[in-house]
């Protein structure tokens, strides 16, 4: 944990992990009995059956959708499905759970290597939506919103993590190609793979621009990167894709160099296990494995009231239970001993000024949390620049008071996004909104 | 047994909440005992100089500080609030401005409008428009205006220097009568006046600490500094014979303690950078304006009462978030 300095007068500085010189070895996990894999579903929608039931054999690589819907996962090993149920995460986003017994073989689904000798968007649509590292594939296929440029993060999101500059060091080949893929599928004429400040390299040409972040978080935030690196500005109420930037990370660019040079889909994960004492070690499992067993692997017990997440210690997702299953952007595992949580409480702002002093999009925070804890999110959209928020989480880190305003700006853009679908029912698509 | 299920028959029940997972640590609490600690080293010295009576009006305004925000809790039925420190501050930051032969009742009812006026009918803590102690020796100098007449209060002492109150001697002789006091001896204490405000060199270090360590924001300080030193100095430019110089402002009142310890309370003060200095220097600048040209023989007080006033307006001016348009 992160402790204020006893020298408060300088701003404090966050430094991003930077991947030791020794490069770590992973650890491979071994998935123990079944592995969930989790599909994106809408609740409203109920005329709609799964391409598989209970029962049914899956190969490794094989599509699950629902019949009248683009949204598919990719299975990640060969089995048997155990159970389809339906589950519930973060600000009520709903999936489909399909849990699939491991079987002792192994069987490759061949239909991706049909159409691996031509690479097209096409194909990277249909099956490369969820490959390790979560390719925005939503945003490269979409007409109406071209992307010029692409932004491939060799930075990680968050503090403690070195998923992607793990990756950037032990595979630069499949970056490599998968740039070259990237760019001939969605024309984007200018692709950057953005660095760490100091981030030690040899490679040479890789078809892309290299720039560098500063090592302090939040510096390798997309909205900070944009800034500072393309010397753009996303206004507020836009996107990145509004302005043709993708952002993705380098594993996923190296997922699509993988998957085209080797013909199959891949479906391993690397990802940062941040353990209870804050050392750090890499691992890589399939997609879907439950955290129990990467847990289990590394030798990290779990006790009543401790903290699991999923994701970096600013930005990550706590989760109700082990059982939780990988998914394509997890980047990070972390768990938290009982002992070292802090509390939030119910103290009011004091005005302090340290989260306005700290907040890289200058937001107004001590005058947003007021109307934010008042419920008053319409007004602290239009006063205090609710919308400008870049959601690192440094405010909450620093507030004297321990309020969680991280938390209560996250609730306001959920509900101000709730009441927008409410108020134009005709809008609303369906799609992913990310 | 479906995924959903098995997660919710887990064994472990784990705490979830929303991120960030870290907190750096800080509190009121922390924040409220470090701004005593550094009051200290000039309660101390008053306590020294002015003996039993200023433990006396201390230990009793603390105190009462405490009860006062105790018994608010208890009649508004909220939770306890005094482990925060900031009712103690309120107490402490009280008796440093008073004289050490304040009376018990004055002392109680100065801590009642502190904290109940000043800071609990409003919201209780961060939601005080005024800062409570300047708020509570403002309706105290109004209701009973000899109790803060230094000269008188504090008749029966004598300590080995001028037994004058400098800048109520300025106000009624003029500048030849505080000739006698160098800026080393005001500096030091030599002079009479609040238990914890006289003593120049203490309240600046403990000032110094509180901005190193972050607990006062150093840009509201300075300004104010600044402004009573420009003021008083072109004053003081104009007309020599009739207004001290900058120097003698700055080491007498309640300028010091107010720079450090009262201008910069968290609630009643801007955040952002500009509004910051505008209301350091404007306070500056009305203490010499008060204290010069207006009724009133210290100018501190009411200087800190008009700019809190205007701060929620000042705070406006701030930069714009990224993104914002227009």
């Amino acid at each position: 944990m992160i402790k204020r300095s006893f020298f408060g007068l300088p701003k404090p500085r966050l430094e991003y992990k930077a991947l030791p010189d020794k490069l770590p070895e992973p650890e491979e996990i071994s998935c123990s009995g079944n592995v969930t894999l989790l599909l994106s579903t809408f609740p409203e929608q109920t005329d709609r059956t799964l391409s598989v039931k209970e029962g049914d054999k899956i190969k490794t690589g094989q599509k699950l959708f629902f019949t009248n819907d683009d949204a598919y996962i990719i299975s990640s090993i060969t089995g048997t499905v155990s159970s389809i149920s339906s589950f519930t995460g973060d600000f009520g986003a709903s999936y489909t759970a399909v849990s699939i017994n491991i079987s002792d073989y192994e069987e490759v689904d061949e239909q991706f290597e049909l159409y691996t000798k031509t690479p097209s968007l096409d194909t990277a649509r249909d099956f490369l939506a969820c490959v390790p590292g979560n390719l925005p594939i939503n945003l490269l296929i979409n007409p109406e919103k071209p992307i010029k440029t692409i932004v491939i993060s060799g930075c990680d999101n968050d503090l403690m993590v070195y998923t992607n500059q793990y990756i950037i060091k032990s595979d630069i080949d499949s970056i490599k190609s998968g740039i070259g893929i990237l760019k001939n599928i969605t024309g984007a004429d200018d692709i950057i793979i953005v660095l760490p400040l100091g981030f030690k390299h040899e490679f040479g040409d890789i078809g892309a621009r290299v720039s560098t972040v500063d090592t302090a978080y939040p510096a390798a935030s997309p909205h900070l990167i944009m800034q500072n690196i393309l010397g753009r500005i996303v206004p507020a109420e836009k996107s990145f894709e509004d302005l043709g930037v993708c952002f993705m990370t380098a594993e996923a660019a190296a997922s699509v160099g993988r998957a085209f040079t080797s013909g199959k889909i891949p479906v391993k994960k690397t990802i940062t296990v941040i353990n209870k004492d804050e050392t750090v070690k890499l691992a890589v499992a399939e997609i879907g494995t439950p955290v129990r067993d990467i847990l289990s692997t590394l030798g990290i017990t779990l006790n009543e009231k401790d903290r699991v997440i999923l994701g970096g210690p600013m930005t990550g997702t706590a989760v109700y239970s082990d059982e939780h299953p990988i998914m394509p952007d997890t980047s990070a595992i972390m768990i938290q001993d009982s002992g070292n949580i802090p509390h939030v409480s119910d103290y009011p702002c004091i005005n302090c000024g340290d989260c306005i002093r700290i907040c890289p999009a200058r937001i107004p925070i001590s005058m947003l949390v007021r109307l934010l804890e008042a419920g008053q999110y319409e007004e602290a959209a239009d006063q205090y620049d609710l919308y400008s928020c870049i959601e690192c989480g440094l405010c909450s880190l620093v507030c004297v008071s321990k309020i969680p305003i991280f938390q209560y700006i996250k609730l306001a853009k959920y509900e101000l996004g709730r009441m927008s679908i409410a108020e134009a029912p005709d809008d609303y698509s369906g799609g992913d909104d990310e | 047994m479906t995924t959903a299920e098995a997660m919710m028959s887990n064994h472990n029940k784990f705490i979830v909440s929303h991120a960030p997972f870290w907190h750096d640590g800080s509190s009121i609490t922390e924040r409220s005992y470090h701004i005593m600690i550094a009051a200290l080293p000039a309660v101390l010295f008053g306590i020294v100089q002015y003996g039993l009576p200023a433990i006396a009006v201390v230990a009793f305004s603390v105190s009462c500080a405490i009860f006062w925000e105790l018994a608010m809790n208890f009649v508004t039925k909220r939770s306890l609030t005094i482990g925060d420190g900031n009712a103690a501050l309120i107490g402490l930051l009280f008796a440093m401005l008073v004289p050490a032969t304040l009376p018990w009742w004055a002392v109680l009812t100065g801590t009642f409008v502190a904290v109940i006026i000043g800071k609990q009918i409003f919201g209780g803590i961060g939601s005080n428009a005024f800062n409570p102690v300047v708020l509570a020796i403002a309706i105290l100098m109004v209701s009973w205006k000899d109790l803060f007449d230094f000269d008188e209060a504090l008749l029966n002492y004598d300590l080995e220097f001028t037994m004058l109150y400098p800048i109520a001697a300025l106000k009624h002789f003029g500048p030849e009568s505080i000739e006698s006091f160098t800026a080393g001896d005001l500096l030091l204490g030599k002079q009479i006046g609040g238990i914890g405000a006289t003593f120049g060199l203490g309240i600046i270090l403990g000032g110094i600490y509180l901005i190193i360590r972050g607990f006062i924001r150093w840009e509201i300080c300075l300004t104010f500094l600044l402004g009573v030193f420009a003021a008083a100095f072109i004053f003081n430019i104009y007309d020599g014979s009739r207004f001290a110089g900058p120097v003698f402002h700055i080491l007498t009142g309640y300028t010091l303690i107010g720079a450090f310890f009262l201008a910069t309370e968290d609630s009643s003060s801007p955040v952002n950078l500009i509004p910051m200095l505008v209301y350091g220097a404007g306070a500056g600048v009305l203490t010499v304006l008060i204290r010069n040209i207006g009724a009133h023989v210290d100018g501190v007080i009411y200087a800190i009462l008009v700019m809190n006033l205007v701060n929620p307006l000042l705070d406006k001016i701030r930069p714009k978030a990224i993104g914002k348009v227009g």
